[in-house]
């Protein structure tokens, strides 16, 4: 085993380990911490897969702002967070086989793909992907309109999201 | 290196993980971070398959993005409406928000 197989395993038992306390901790702040911790794990991964603007942007938009919006609805919304009943519904043992007969399903249908143990390809020393991304997001060939849609998606997204939450007039 | 499959099968662990969240979680604010697992999952997978198959492109890494951009507005609206629903009927419970029910 490589350093770098070492690390991923590492990387990714804690992303998995902190998504596992997500969906079981009682208490809904403790949840949005963990949630914090596997976003962390996955900007590592996407540091590992040479991604740097993603690993950046997942910093700064999920555990910078998205998380802190779920902690701000958290505490908005009174006692749920020390609710003492059950946090599970009545199914949830019907969720969790299908959570895990879809694990094992999906482990399956990548295990019939021929290029699954694929490594990965040297990157050219050239190769600046940040400028690739910035080029390819505002080339009139390349990506500028799900980008510009994405842009005001956005926009529509949180003016709604001010009305909503704007209670009565 | 590490070889492709793992980076997949972690994503499936989240994603099935995430699911889980969804299903049998009563609290809506909890639902809605089971679909971040989710969504996150999705990405890894995105910007796994983009750096094993096809570096000299760089669709992978533009969809990961944009798949940000729509899971921070989802975020966004899903968060406003569950204030508001806690403004009106006093829960975020699921299975209590039932006034389209009958």
């Amino acid at each position: 085993m490589t350093v770098q197989q070492i690390l991923f395993l590492l990387v990714a038992a804690g992303t998995l380990g902190s998504a596992f306390m997500v969906v079981s901790v009682r208490n809904l702040v403790h949840a949005a911490l963990w949630l914090i911790a596997a976003l962390g794990g996955i900007a590592i991964l996407f540091v590992f897969l040479s991604a740097g603007f993603l690993a950046v942007a997942q910093v700064v938009i999920y555990i910078g702002a998205i998380s802190i919006l779920i902690i701000f609805t958290i505490m908005l919304t009174r006692n749920v967070a020390i609710d003492p009943g059950k946090q599970m519904n009545s199914s949830w043992v019907g969720a969790l086989i299908i959570a895990v007969a879809l694990f094992v399903l999906n482990v399956l249908i990548l295990s019939q793909w021929s290029e699954i143990n694929k490594t990965a390809p040297v990157l050219p020393a050239q190769y600046d992907a940040l400028r690739l991304l910035g080029l390819a997001l505002v080339n009139p060939n390349g990506y500028v309109l799900p980008f510009e849609l994405a842009s005001v998606l956005l926009l529509a997204a949180l003016i709604g999201a001010i009305l909503i939450a704007w209670g009565r007039r | 290196m590490v070889p492709l499959s793992w980076y997949m099968i972690f994503a499936a662990a989240l994603f099935s993980t995430g699911l889980f969240g969804v299903l049998a979680r009563k609290n809506a604010v909890a639902i809605l971070m089971g679909v971040e697992l989710m969504l996150n999952a999705v990405n890894i997978n995105l910007v796994a398959l983009w750096r094993y198959r096809t570096p000299e492109g760089i669709a992978g890494q533009v969809w990961a993005v944009i798949v940000i951009a729509v899971a921070a507005a989802e975020v966004a609206v899903g968060l406003a409406l569950f204030i508001s629903v806690y403004r009106r009927r006093k829960t975020v419970v699921a299975d209590e928000i039932d006034l389209m029910k009958w």
